[in-house]
């Protein structure tokens, strides 16, 4: 169940604060209201905006996570309830089988609950149940298909070649206007599944679950470098793919050129 | 002068408006300048857009019931 948080404007608090100049996350703006909320209970003088920054792990998670270290089971629900959804979807999609991403799912969550201890409380428990499951789903993989190749190693080829663009042409409307959700659902996991797993991955989870390059990097064991170049070949294959689909017919750029 | 190729490898950046101001006002120049970066880095934003758009599918009720039962004989067994 999604905790719900009172959002009653308290804007009136801050009147005497100026204006912040840099934009604030909606992740930020959550945690500054949970605080303030936490604070006024205890009848403490709010503390501005201002002082949240974003490389702190949210403040009501990292609470939930050291309870659940304590083997507080309702807080560590809370956590699976938080997070199960994008981890199955992340599972399916490495998989690409509800069977193989439902044992996933389980044996994440399982040996995340096993090794809480182990959890450093400097990053986002998000992050480090992503490497948990990402680990899983890869051994899935190899043993389905006992193939070596099957890894998140850097390809050989990475970042000697050039990343590849064919279809120059812009797109026929809105593709949410022109296709059923599950249509388009269906047209965009299929593109996502013919990205080799190391490519598809990073895409999934900088541009679909929008972690940082950093958490990215960290959840998969990754460089930065090398996240950031696998991140420029999916989206070039994947809107390659999709172009081919979606182009308006004989608009090519060249076309007109 | 950027080329086609300075900017398709300085693409992600400009996506991200993860690029100092100068390069950033340099690849803005290319994109207005030149079509085919242009529809690329307008198909590539929309590539991206629509995969985020994609609400995730609810997990099915009995594997998030599995889930629970496998959680919940762990948490008994560790305990007991
Ligand atoms: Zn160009």
């Amino acid at each position: 169940m999604e905790r719900t948080y009172r959002t009653a404007p308290q804007y009136n608090k801050f009147a005497c604060i100026p204006s912040i100049p840099r934009r604030i996350s909606t992740r930020e703006k959550r945690r500054v209201r949970l605080d303030a909320d936490k604070l006024e209970a205890r009848g403490e003088p709010l503390i501005p905006p201002i002082e949240a920054s974003a490389s702190e792990p949210a403040f009501d998670e990292s609470e939930l996570v050291a309870k659940a270290r304590t083997g507080d089971a309702r807080a560590f629900s809370e956590l699976v309830h938080k997070y199960e959804r994008k981890i199955y979807r992340l599972a399916r999609h490495i998989t690409n089988s509800d069977e193989d991403a439902e044992d996933v799912l389980q044996e994440a969550f399982l040996k995340a609950y096993e090794h809480l201890d182990r959890f450093q409380g400097n990053s986002k428990f998000y992050t480090w149940i992503v490497r948990i499951a990402v680990n899983e789903a890869l051994m899935k993989l190899r043993k389905r298909k006992s193939d070596r190749t099957v890894s998140l190693d850097e390809p050989p080829t990475e970042g000697v070649e050039d990343p590849v663009v064919r279809e120059i042409a812009v797109w026929e409307g809105n593709p949410e206007q022109r296709y059923s959700q599950d249509e388009l659902r269906t047209i965009l996991d299929s593109a996502i599944q013919n990205l080799k797993p190391a490519f598809r991955t990073v895409f999934l989870l900088r541009d679909v679950d929008e972690l940082s390059t950093e958490e990215t990097a960290e959840a998969l064991g990754l460089s930065i470098p090398a996240v950031k170049s696998r991140l420029l070949r999916a989206r070039l294959e994947l809107r390659e793919r999709l172009t081919r689909l979606f182009k308006k017919k004989g608009d090519d750029v060249f076309a007109y050129l | 002068m950027l080329t086609c190729k300075d900017f398709l490898r300085e693409l992600n950046d400009y996506l991200d408006s993860t690029t100092d101001v100068e390069l950033r006002k340099q690849l803005e120049h290319h994109v207005n300048e030149c079509p085919n970066c242009w529809v690329i880095f307008d198909t590539s934003k929309k590539t991206i857009n629509v995969y985020q758009g994609m609400e995730p599918k609810a997990i099915p009720q009995p594997v998030h019931d599995r889930l629970m039962a496998a959680l919940e004989r762990r948490m008994a067994s560790k305990s007991g």
